[in-house]
C-alpha cells in the first residue's frame, strides 16, 4: 500500500478526515514511502498459492490484495497488542479474541504469500487514532468498540472490491472466503457488546463505518414493500459494501507516518 | 439477468437453469429451505427456547424470508417454484436438533454463496450475493454461539481452515446433495454453470 496514494486518495474525498490528519505533511508521508520501501519485503515462502496467483495475476487484483493486506495488517496487529496487554480482556472473552487473532495473523500470512515480491510491509498503527481513542488498549469497552469497527470495515471492504476480482476466480474465492470470516469475527463482537450480530440500521460506531449500512432497496427493489417486514429487518439482511476510498478515510487515521 | 430460467420437468424435478438465473434459482432454493425451517422454529419452539433465543431466531426467520422474497422478485418469471420442505429427521421440539440443524444451514448457505460467486457473470450479481452471504455468516456465529456459548466455534476451525483462515466453501452440487434431504421435489442443477 503506497501511502501517498491513499492519502491524495483521501485528500480528494473526504475532507473532514483531511483536517484530522492535516498536521502529517505530505513530505513526512512521502519520506516515510521511501523509507517503507528500502525496508524490502521479504521474498513470502514459496506456496500453492504464489504460484497460483503471483505470476500472472492482473493489477488490479494486486492493488485489492495490497490494500486488503493493509486492512489484515491493522487488525493482526491491535488483537496482538490486546491479547498481549495484561488486564485488558477479561479471561472468559480470551479464546474468542484468540480465535480472532490467529485468523488475523493466518490472513496477513495467507496475502503476503500471494502477493509475493508486491506485498508491502507492515507500516506502523497508532490505534488511538492520533488521540482519538486514548484508552484503546486500557479500557475493553473502547477495545471492543473498535475490534466490532474494524471487523465491520472489514467486511464492507471485502464486500466492495470483490466486483474488481472478477477477472481472478481463485483470488475472488479466496477473497470471498476470507469477507465470510471477518463477518463471524463481527458478529461475536457485535454480541459480546450486548449488540444483535446483524446491523441494524447504521447501529454502530464509529458513523463512518456504518454509513449508507441501513439501504433497504436492492437492485431497485424496494424490499420492505415486497416482504411485508420492517426497515429495521430489511437492513439486517443486506450488508452492504463500501468503496475502497472510504475504507481508507475509517483507517488511515490509525496508520502511523 | 443472462440464462435461462427454471423449469419443471414431467417426472416434477425441477432445474434450477444456467448462467446467472441458475445461480440466483440455486440461492432462491436455500433461502426458501431456511425460511421454512425457521418459520417451523418459531411456530413450535422447543422446550426451554429462551427470550433472547426467541428473539434471534425470530430475526433469523424474517431475514431468511426477506432473501427469499428479494430473490423471488429478482428473478420473475425464471423463478422455479415454492419447494416443498421435508423436515422429518429434525426433532423441533429439541433444541440441540434445532441448532444443530440452523448451523449446518447456515454454513451451508456461507458455503455455498463463496463457491457461487466465482460462477456469476454479472457483477451486479457478485455484489447482492455478497450483502448476503455476510449475514448468513453473522447468523452462523451467532447460531453457533448458542450451541457453544464463549467458545471459538463462532469461526470454529471446522468451518475455518486453521491455516488460513478462510471460511467453508462448496460447489453447487455438494451444496444440493446436503439440501435434498430437506426438499420433497427432485432439484437437478445440470445447466448451472461449473466455471
Amino acid at each position: 500500500m503506497n501511502l501517498q496514494n491513499i492519502f491524495n486518495a483521501l485528500e480528494n474525498v473526504d475532507v473532514e478526515i483531511y483536517e484530522r490528519v492535516k498536521h502529517v505533511s505530505r513530505r513526512q508521508l512521502f519520506s516515510f514511502g521511501k523509507k517503507a520501501a528500502l525496508i524490502a519485503a521479504p521474498l513470502a515462502v514459496a506456496s500453492s498459492l504464489n504460484k497460483a496467483y503471483g505470476q500472472s495475476m492482473p493489477d488490479r487484483s494486486v492493488e485489492v490484495l495490497k490494500f486488503a493486506l493493509l486492512l489484515e495488517y491493522l487488525e493482526d496487529e491491535f488483537y496482538r497488542i490486546g491479547l498481549n496487554t495484561a488486564g485488558l480482556i477479561p479471561g472468559s472473552d480470551r479464546v474468542i479474541f484468540q480465535q480472532i487473532s490467529k485468523h488475523e495473523t493466518a490472513h496477513v500470512a495467507l496475502l503476503r504469500s500471494a502477493l509475493g515480491a508486491n506485498a508491502e510491509a507492515k507500516p506502523n498503527f497508532d490505534f488511538t487514532a492520533r488521540g482519538a481513542f486514548p484508552t484503546v488498549f486500557s479500557n475493553y469497552e473502547t477495545f471492543k468498540t473498535l475490534a466490532q469497527a474494524f471487523e465491520d470495515t472489514g467486511v464492507r471492504a471485502y464486500k466492495g472490491q470483490a466486483p474488481a476480482l472478477m477477472v481472478n476466480d481463485p483470488v475472488l474465492e479466496t477473497a470471498l472466503r476470507i469477507h465470510s470470516v471477518e463477518a463471524r469475527h463481527a458478529a461475536r463482537i457485535r454480541m459480546l457488546r450486548g449488540m444483535k450480530g446483524w446491523i441494524t440500521g447504521m447501529e454502530g460506531f464509529p458513523g463512518a463505518v456504518y454509513s449508507g449500512d441501513q439501504a433497504t432497496n436492492e437492485r431497485e427493489i424496494n424490499v420492505p414493500g415486497i416482504s411485508g417486514l420492517s426497515s429495521s429487518i430489511v437492513s439486517e439482511s443486506f450488508d452492504e459494501p463500501l468503496t475502497k476510498d472510504q475504507v481508507l478515510a475509517i483507517a488511515l487515521p490509525f496508520v502511523k507516518v | 439477468m443472462g440464462g435461462m430460467g427454471a423449469r419443471v420437468a414431467a417426472d416434477g424435478s425441477i432445474d434450477l437453469g444456467s448462467g446467472d438465473v441458475g445461480i440466483l434459482n440455486y440461492a432462491y432454493a436455500l433461502e426458501q429451505l431456511e425460511y421454512a425451517f425457521y418459520v417451523r422454529v418459531i411456530a413450535t419452539p422447543y422446550a426451554g427456547m429462551s427470550a433472547m433465543e426467541r428473539s434471534i431466531l425470530t430475526d433469523i426467520r424474517d431475514h431468511e424470508k426477506v432473501h427469499r422474497d428479494f430473490f423471488r422478485a429478482a428473478l420473475g418469471g425464471a423463478a422455479i417454484p415454492a419447494l416443498t420442505p421435508n423436515f422429518s429427521a429434525i426433532n423441533f421440539g429439541d433444541r440441540n436438533s434445532v441448532l444443530t440443524t440452523a448451523r449446518t444451514f447456515e454454513d451451508l448457505g456461507v458455503s455455498a454463496y463463496n463457491g457461487a460467486g466465482k460462477l456469476l457473470s454479472d457483477g451486479n450479481n457478485l455484489s447482492t450475493a455478497g450483502k448476503i452471504v455476510s449475514v448468513e455468516a453473522r447468523h452462523a456465529a451467532v447460531i453457533r454461539e448458542l450451541l457453544s456459548p464463549f467458545t471459538a466455534s463462532f469461526a470454529g476451525d471446522d468451518v475455518v481452515t486453521s491455516d488460513t483462515a478462510l471460511d467453508v466453501v462448496n460447489m453447487p452440487g455438494t451444496v444440493l446433495a446436503a439440501a435434498q434431504p430437506f426438499i420433497v421435489e427432485r432439484i437437478t442443477a445440470s445447466n448451472l454453470p461449473t466455471m
